[in-house]
């Protein structure tokens, strides 16, 4: 990676500035560089000319801790990298796990799986639209997101008891039976999260200082997201249609309809939008799941003792930011000979030099919103 | 009693302010030393109720002229300044003309006791508006030289945008 | 001049000083409690709710917080200039409010009647343009004292957009000059007196020559970017330049930062209100079939003071079933003074003129927690090309209507 920061010209401090240009240190204590992101970026006035990402300041060694934890001692960790979306990362290690040992979750748990999942995801990306707003100046959607998270957040308690880091999978299945009342708590809530949504869009869209400070901006070009190996809505938003939900389904994903929105311009009002529809569909799929949850066991056959055969496995699912992968080698032990995660923060984030290049420093705080990076998950 | 004692006053502030803006090291010190001068000059007007000239010293000297003025400075890099010498060896003959100037000015004045009409002073009615005044006369009186001096100004401000902008 | 009539005024216009300091400070305290509340409601949140009933204290709270807290000066500053920085703001902003005229009624002190404005001067209005023009040397000296980066782009910033902004608003007033031929703030009132179309108050937001619609358009705009407020709060962006040009500023002199932008949001409300909205004059026409408005002032307390008595009784915590009752009792004796023949004309005027002045406020603080934030170019696209030519437009077309009628 260093390598190739230093091929692209954008390493500020072996360049020399010009006559005109001031070095400007953003973060790692600032607003709204989300978390502990430092950037360096070099100004020409108030334009950027270049810029670096300093990265790191969260670093706690999780891919470390794994290989010193047993397999069901280490699912606890992953709910800390992306702790916004702490289901989905749970999800992807148990799944990965899973698919080591060879065994498979019982229906009933994928899906409530994927129901868990995909509030999840909605939970994801009303808090990135209401800190995205805010970055650009809205105050308020914050608030309204915030409250119906809220409500995602009393599921998930309800659920497993905590509401930020759930734990909410065991390798397997699930631990525990989904309460009672769980298809009216989440029939309830997508009755009406629809208009929610037209409520934030009312807000947003059409609001022309909202358009002005986004159209345009932070453009990636359908190529250079494939280049940057960028995923998630980022990439949908430059015209590419991938979802691994729909390229290699996991869970119960197959079961139910919905489609893959995609931008067209790549920039950060088609993000915006992009992730929007995403949400609506979300709330299809939750729909259709609660529907018919079919009954039976929520744990396979598991022993207490987790011993996967000595081999490796790369395991993606489609988190609410990216392609969040888990690539685990076992030695045939207890505890995992090796834990590499792909994390889609990190690999969002380098995109964001070329994207913020020419642009002002105001829309650096947009571009760095509209990645949705979360730093527990960039640094691990 | 009073306006006497606000004249001195405000003339004391313009006479330090502008010494402060020559002697002061820092140039955005020195502007905002400058501005002190203006605004005690606009005092001064306002002492002599003329109400209207003071808004008009104030608004386009103080609050825009000078503020302009502070932007540019805060832009440039004043670290260079901070490091040359103030006063070069001219000093002595600088001495010399201020002296001179001063001489004549006193000279003038001492002169134009006798000769020169001397306005009675405006009534201390304040609220009798010398506004209409100053624009019949700008209006009026001086309408050819006041168009003039416009279209100066303005050719001066085209040709500024011209040599500054390289591409227009 | 006799001797001791002038020093009568100077007692007197001294005295008013100091109450009009007093109120306009505790004025700007509660505007900031008054717009926590009110974006607190729009965000669906209660607000200030813990220091005192309905956080009434919290002002006070924030007062004593800001004197309390360590005053830190970052190492390399212009200390001349870091200090005066905020004085200047503040001081600027507050004397700005000098010239409001509250009313048209006269109040006796010592014996001689008064007007309720402190410099009735003939040239007012220009007056507070001198002053808020002056006002920019807070902010951009601000930025530039305090030897950081980001003061430094948030002061620059803060200073181009005001001076831009100063134009539009100074321009957008002219039409309203060419209407009434006068810059004295409380002829200009006088001026708005009457009706048109009906029953329509002869403001000058529907002047009958050539109402300003365009012009208060233009300078609400303007007035919202001149005072720094979003969706131009760009100077102090917090999400780009953490705090602007008062990053470094700390404890009271933050605080007097803090008083100064509020201080002048209420006098450019005060101006809106008095250029457009009619100032102290009643919106309803004094026929008899109207009278009962005069009893407006009066019905307005009286309603507050029973809400208050009531809500109050069933309050959560004992202070406030103390507090509210006795405002509520409070504001019931002041709804009985204000029916009294005696003082029912004095408090026309300023009843009005708070009620407009407070509603263009709130009108304030709706837009800053509605809309997003402009980017730097826009703003100054927006100002120039389309604020600066649409007050253009105004002022042409008002002074074609002007030459029309005569």
């Amino acid at each position: 990676m260093a390598e190739r920061y230093k091929t692209a010209g954008t390493n500020v401090e072996t360049t020399v500035l010009g006559a005109d240009e001031i070095i400007l240190n953003m973060g790692p204590q600032h607003p709204s560089t989300h978390g502990v992101l430092r950037v360096k970026l070099r100004l020409d006035g108030e334009k950027v000319v270049g810029s670096e990402c300093v990265i790191g300041y969260l670093h706690r060694g999780v891919e470390k801790i794994a290989e010193h934890r047993n397999y069901q001692q280490f699912a606890p960790y992953v709910d800390r990298m992306d702790y916004v979306a702490a289901v989905s990362n749970g999800l992807g290690y148990c799944e990965a796990v899973e698919k080591l040992l060879g065994v498979e979750a019982p229906p009933r748990a994928r899906v409530i799986r994927t129901i868990l999942t995909e509030l999840q995801r909605i939970a994801s990306h009303l808090f990135w639209l209401g800190t995205h707003a805010l970055d650009i100046g809205a105050l308020t959607p914050l608030f309204y997101c915030l409250r119906e998270r809220e409500e995602i957040l009393k599921i998930f308690e309800k659920y497993c008891g905590a509401r930020l880091t759930t734990h909410a999978f065991r390798i397997g299945g699930m631990q525990y039976e989904a309460y009672d009342e769980l298809e009216k708590d989440v029939e309830r809530f997508c009755k009406d999260f629809d208009k929610r949504v037209d409520e934030y869009e009312a807000l947003l869209t059409e609001n022309r200082i909202w358009v002005g400070r986004t159209k345009g901006i932070g453009v990636l070009t359908a190529d250079a997201a494939i280049a940057m190996g960028v995923t998630g809505p980022v990439l949908r938003a430059s015209g590419v249609q991938w979802d691994i939900r729909k390229a290699m389904p996991y869970a119960a994903y197959d079961q139910y309809e919905f489609s893959i929105p995609t931008g067209k311009s790549g920039d950060t009002y088609d993000r915006y939008l992009v992730r929007l529809e995403e949400m609506r569909q979300s709330r299809k799929i939750c729909l259709q799941a609660i529907e018919k949850i079919p009954a039976g066991p929520i744990l396979g056959k598991v022993g207490k003792v987790l011993k996967p055969p000595p081999g490796e496995i790369y395991h993606s699912i489609e988190g609410p930011k990216g392609e969040l992968g888990y690539y685990i080698v076992s030695d045939g032990t207890t505890q995992p000979y090796r834990v590499r995660i792909r994390p889609p923060s990190l690999m969002n984030l380098e995109a964001l030099d070329q994207m913020i290049r020419g642009h002002l420093v105001a829309d650096v705080v947009a571009v760095i919103g509209t990645l949705d990076i979360v730093l527990g998950e960039v640094d691990r | 009693m009073l306006d006497q004692g606000v004249f001195y006053f405000f003339a004391a502030l313009a006479i330090l302010s502008a010494i402060l803006v020559v002697t002061r090291r820092n140039a955005v010190q020195s502007a905002i030393f400058l501005v002190t001068a203006l605004l005690a000059t606009a005092g001064i007007f306002l002492n002599l109720n003329a109400e209207f000239l003071f808004i008009v010293q104030v608004i386009l000297y103080a609050g825009g002229i000078m503020v302009l003025f502070v932007f540019v400075i805060m832009l440039v890099n004043l670290d260079v300044a901070l490091h040359q010498v103030q006063f070069n060896r001219q000093w002595f003959v600088a001495l010399i003309v201020s002296a001179v100037l001063a001489a004549q000015v006193a000279a003038a004045i001492a002169v134009s006791r006798r000769t020169l009409y001397t306005v009675p002073a405006a009534p201390a009615e304040s609220l009798e508006p010398n506004t209409e005044r100053v624009a019949f006369y700008l209006f009026h009186n001086y309408m050819l030289p006041f168009e003039i001096a416009s279209i100066l100004l303005l050719v001066a401000m085209v040709g500024a945008v011209v040599m500054a902008k390289k591409r227009v | 001049m006799n001797d001791t009539i002038a020093r009568s005024i100077l007692v007197v216009s001294l005295v008013k000083v100091v109450v009009l300091l007093f109120l306009v400070l505790t004025a700007v305290a509660y505007l900031v409690w008054f717009e926590r509340k009110v974006a607190a409601h729009i965000q669906g949140r209660w607000g200030p709710y813990r220091v005192g009933p309905h956080g009434l204290l919290q002002p006070l709270a924030d007062g004593v917080k800001f004197l309390l807290k360590e005053d830190a000066t970052p190492a390399g500053v212009d200390r001349f200039l870091y200090f005066s920085a905020p004085l200047l703001t503040m001081t600027l902003a507050i004397s700005a409010i000098a010239m409001i005229p509250f009313g048209p009624a006269s109040i006796h002190i010592f014996g001689i009647a008064t007007p309720l404005v402190i410099a009735n001067i003939s040239v007012g209005l220009l007056a507070i343009f001198a002053i808020t023009s002056v006002g920019v040397y807070g902010v951009a000296l601000g930025g530039w004292s305090s030897n950081s980066k980001y003061s430094l782009l948030g002061g620059l910033r803060s200073s181009a957009q005001m001076i831009s902004y100063e134009l539009s608003l100074t321009l957008s007033v002219v039409g309203i000059l060419l209407l009434a031929g006068t810059f004295n703030l409380s002829e200009l009132i006088m001026r708005q007196d009457g009706y048109t179309w009906g029953h329509l108050p002869k403001w000058n937001l529907l002047n009958p020559t050539f109402p300003q619609i365009l012009g208060f358009f233009c300078y609400f705009v303007a007035a919202i970017a001149e005072t720094n407020r979003a969706p131009f709060d760009l100077a102090e962006a917090e999400s780009e330049l953490v705090a602007g040009y008062h990053t470094e500023y700390s404890s009271f002199k933050f605080a007097m930062f803090f008083l100064g932008e509020y201080a002048s949001m209420i006098t450019v409300a005060c101006l809106a209100s008095i250029l457009f909205l009619g100032g102290w004059l009643s919106p309803f026409p004094q026929t008899p079939g109207l009278d009962w408005t005069r009893y407006l002032p009066a019905g307005v307390l009286a309603v507050a003071g029973v809400a208050l008595i009531i809500h109050g009784v069933r309050y959560i915590n004992v202070f406030g079933r103390i507090a509210l009752p006795v405002l509520g009792v409070i504001l019931g004796a002041l709804s009985f003074l204000c029916s009294q023949p005696g003082v029912i004309d004095d408090i026309q005027g300023p009843f009005w003129f708070l009620a407009k002045v407070l509603f263009v406020l709130f009108v304030y603080v709706w837009v800053r927690w509605t809309l997003p934030r402009f980017r730097y170019d826009q703003l100054m696209r927006f100002g120039w090309k389309v604020l600066f030519p649409v007050a253009l437009l105004n002022v042409i077309l008002t002074s074609l209507a002007v030459v029309m009628r005569k």
